[in-house]
């Protein structure tokens, strides 16, 4: 009985994250400018990470590679929001202007719409 | 049911791939790199138990080290280079 619940939670959790993923992918090419893109990209960074990991501990059960998964985890929530945060400072040093009216892929062509 | 989640972590490697070809500022391409490195450590995380061999998370894991040295050091790059003054391109 508690193998199948948490069988059912962890791939609940596994296509939730995959949602995850499609989603900040899809935010990452389609939102207008640089810094509304780094909002995708970092939902993927930690919101993705944390349920698909977590999802594919509970189908590992108490073994090693569940200690590999917590550790590869651990580290990429570490490390993502710190590569997100270097990234919006080096590009706001560099006098890239958060204007959330600008789009910068296509200068003039999306006026008629 | 894990090859659903592969499938979408590669549609998302292809979608940052665009980005990065397209992107207009290097921040931009810097930041799709950034996101193809961290999906690949999951997809490698994933493919980990698809093909039931745990020998890949190690890979994922030594990945993911990799590819965080990889972007702090483009970015230092990047950050020094748009602060040196024109005339002093030397320090």
């Amino acid at each position: 009985m508690i193998d199948i619940v948490l069988d059912v939670l962890s791939w609940i959790l596994i296509l939730l994250g995959s949602a995850c993923v499609l989603i900040g992918g899809i935010g990452g090419l389609r939102l207008p400018n640089f810094y509304t893109r780094i909002h995708a990209a970092s939902l993927t960074d930690t919101m993705a990470t944390i349920l698909i990991f977590v999802g594919m501990m509970l189908q590992a059960g108490f073994t090693l590679a569940t200690l590999k998964l917590f550790a590869i985890m651990l580290f990429l929530l570490l490390t993502g929001p710190t590569a997100t945060y270097a990234l919006a400072n080096a590009a706001l040093l560099s006098g890239l202007k958060p204007d959330a009216v600008t789009d910068s892929d296509k200068p003039k062509e999306n006026t008629p719409e | 049911m894990y090859v659903v989640v592969s499938v979408a972590i590669l549609v998302t490697m292809v979608l940052a791939l665009v980005r990065a070809l397209k992107g207009p500022t290097v921040y931009d391409r810097v930041l799709a790199v950034n996101v193809f490195g961290t999906k690949t450590v999951l997809l490698l995380a994933v493919i980990a138990f698809l093909y039931g061999r745990p020998d890949f998370l190690d890979l994922a894991l030594a990945y993911a080290l990799i590819n965080m040295v990889g972007i702090l050091a483009v970015l230092e790059f990047f950050q020094n280079r748009s602060q040196r003054t024109p005339k002093g391109e030397d320090d």
